[in-house]
């Protein structure tokens, strides 16, 4: 009887969102749709961007210098500029991102004296483009020097190569797609659940559920149980695109990270059933489950400011954050291909964070029921 | 006649508000109770006690002979309940909210089948079986609702305001319909503000300000407080509760 009784559920409540247009579309379009946009938008990576070269060698070598940056993928040659004065201009106008000066008799300094007479001018005004434009820059010129004159880097003073482990061409993928994730779980667990447990509320057919023979519990989970499905399959598409469309590495343990995924889908749907509880009306959820979830999710959590630069009053909230314990957790299966022992204090903190939402919902809920 | 519902001394407070003070009566077998009074009387909170969805504060009730108190499952599992709200699902099928709710008592396969098919006879409800109830006019979502609270066959059904913003030709036929249910053998309590609805019950319950003002068969009440209708009665008893209170 039990059984047939949660099939009964599960078919109704899987109706109700399949014969809903919006409620469909935030479900299962708005994850592709949302990580799509996160993909192409926030990008750190920088393609084609403008510059010039202002010249005072202007022979072979300098030529070949400046095929070679225009070659390189990221930048994209606007000319030769012809005094100093046109840098600011040509900033000004937008016609290009970064200047490069190459300084009298390039060749000859760079064999005699071993020293690399050039100065990079970046427009500032967006200061990330602009350091890490400039470090591409360098980044070239010390390969075509080393390339053409075997430099040795003896002579140099010093010399900093630094490499960016686990993500050496600094893919932007690798930070949006696990932060999309938590957003887009948060979003379709948490949100949806506790709207959909509050309509019944606010339509009255609660009350027909309390009045029956079923369990608080039981109508709760079954309720629940076709978001968890839907969740999961969000979960395996974002990871499939992030493999396919944003060449994302997948560098651990496959069920790990389903594992760690379905525990963070627990959390969620724990902190949406305590959110029904505690509100009356859909609008109270969504209210609730917006600023209460979705905005700590993006500020607090870890997916676009790193919690290291933040006060120290917002770092002690972000570890309350649900979020931030699955996005840490994340990262460390998907990109560093870690093993359990590795998110163990991740998973750990997950678990009681579960348990005690469900432990208060259940408490709410019977006061409810009174 | 063995008694479908006792209720002995029933109160419950909100706070030091008093909804109900101190209800005592009882309900037989196949009898249509009315409990009627104007709005705040009591008589939601009242129906909602004996449902289950709220505890009492102090009092007994026993419901298809089972004790509120200790055996609150057995009678959630023998009564029909259909609340003041509209409460089917409007983007599902009549034919789907029948079958959802009888699964919920625990029917299925053939069982649930046959008792959907024998509601949809009952009500007469072929022609729009298959139709969402969003669809439908308010008079037959009621007496779907009305269908749905019948499903797993309850020897109690509890009706509370379901005439509420329904047009007088609905309310008769859904009255008909109550009628029926209750020559089945049926207890039927039903909720109403609708003073003439007294008058198709076999007993009312008038309250006013959460305690009995009037109880008994409508015409001996008629009789004994010398009025032409329930609604006049109803008037008189209003008036004197105000001035008392």
């Amino acid at each position: 009887m039990a059984q047939s009784s949660f099939l009964n559920f599960i078919t109704k409540e899987f109706k109700h969102i399949f014969r809903d247009t919006r409620t469909l579309l935030i479900v299962l379009v708005m994850p592709v749709i949302q990580l799509l946009i996160f993909g192409f938008v926030i990008s750190s990576e920088i393609k084609n961007a403008n510059y010039a070269v202002l010249d005072y060698s202007n022979d072979y070598l300098t030529k070949r210098l400046v095929q070679r940056i225009s070659s390189s993928g990221y930048f994209n040659f606007k000319g030769y500029l012809n005094s100093y004065g046109e840098i600011e201009k040509v900033f000004k106008n937008g016609d290009a991102k970064l200047v490069l000066i190459i300084g009298n008799n390039f060749s000859q300094k760079l064999q005699n004296d071993r020293f690399a007479n050039y100065q990079v001018v970046t427009d500032a005004s967006d200061p990330n483009t602009a350091s890490i434009l400039a470090s591409y820059v360098q980044g070239i010129v010390n390969s075509f020097t080393t390339e053409y004159f075997g430099l040795t880097r003896q002579k140099e003073r010093v010399s900093v190569q630094s490499r960016m482990l686990y993500n050496e061409e600094m893919n932007s993928a690798f930070m949006f797609v696990p932060g999309t994730m938590v957003l887009i779980l948060m979003l379709v667990t948490a949100m949806m659940t506790s709207i959909s447990i509050t309509r019944e509320k606010e339509l009255g057919t609660m009350e027909i559920l309390l009045v029956s023979p079923l369990k608080p519990w039981q109508i709760v989970v079954g309720k629940v149980i076709p978001y968890i499905g839907i969740a999961f399959t969000n979960v395996l598409v974002i990871i499939l695109m992030g493999y396919t469309v944003f060449h994302l590495p997948l560098r651990g343990n496959m069920l790990l990270l389903l594992g760690v995924s379905s525990l963070f889908i627990l959390l969620a749907l724990s902190l949406g059933i305590l959110i029904s509880t505690l509100s009356k009306s859909q609008a109270v959820a969504m209210f609730i489950s917006m600023f209460a979830l979705m905005l700590p999710t993006i500020l607090l959590s870890g997916f676009i400011f790193p919690i290291e630069n933040m006060p120290k009053l917002l770092q002690w909230l972000s570890l309350i954050m649900p979020p931030r314990w699955f996005l840490s957790a994340l990262k460390t299966i998907m990109i560093k291909g870690q093993g359990f022992q590795y998110v163990l204090k991740e998973v750990m903190v997950m678990i009681a964070m579960t348990l005690v939402f469900i432990g208060l919902s259940i408490k709410k809920f019977k006061v409810r029921l009174e | 006649m063995k008694n479908v519902i006792e209720v002995e001394n029933l109160v419950k407070k909100f706070g030091s508000f008093v909804a109900v003070n101190n209800l005592t009566f009882t309900v037989g077998k196949g009898e249509i109770f009315g409990l009627l009074g104007a709005n705040g009387a009591g008589k939601t909170t009242t129906i909602r006690m004996l449902c289950g969805l709220l505890s009492p504060t102090s009092g007994k009730i026993s419901v298809a002979g089972y004790d509120a108190y200790t055996q609150p499952e057995q009678i959630r599992a023998n009564i029909g309940y259909m609340s003041q709200k509209f409460s089917l699902y409007s983007d599902l099928t009549v034919w789907e909210n029948i079958r959802f709710f009888g699964g919920i008592y625990g029917l299925w396969g053939k069982a649930l089948k046959g008792r959907a098919l024998e509601l949809v006879e009952d009500f007469k409800m072929h022609d729009f079986k298959d139709i969402m109830v969003e669809s439908l006019p308010v008079g037959w979502r009621q007496r779907i609702s009305l269908a749905v609270s019948l499903v797993h066959k309850p020897p109690v059904i509890f009706l509370d305001e379901p005439t509420s913003g329904v047009d007088p030709v609905a309310r008769r036929m859904f009255w008909e319909t109550i009628h029926h249910i209750s020559s089945l053998g049926t207890t039927v309590i039903v909720t109403t503000h609708y003073m003439d609805e007294a008058e198709y019950c076999h007993t009312a319950l008038v309250m006013v300000d959460g305690k009995i003002g009037a109880l008994g068969k409508p015409g001996e009440l008629k009789q004994k407080y010398v009025v032409e209708t329930m609604n006049e009665l109803f008037l008189s008893l209003a008036r004197n509760g105000n001035t008392k209170s």
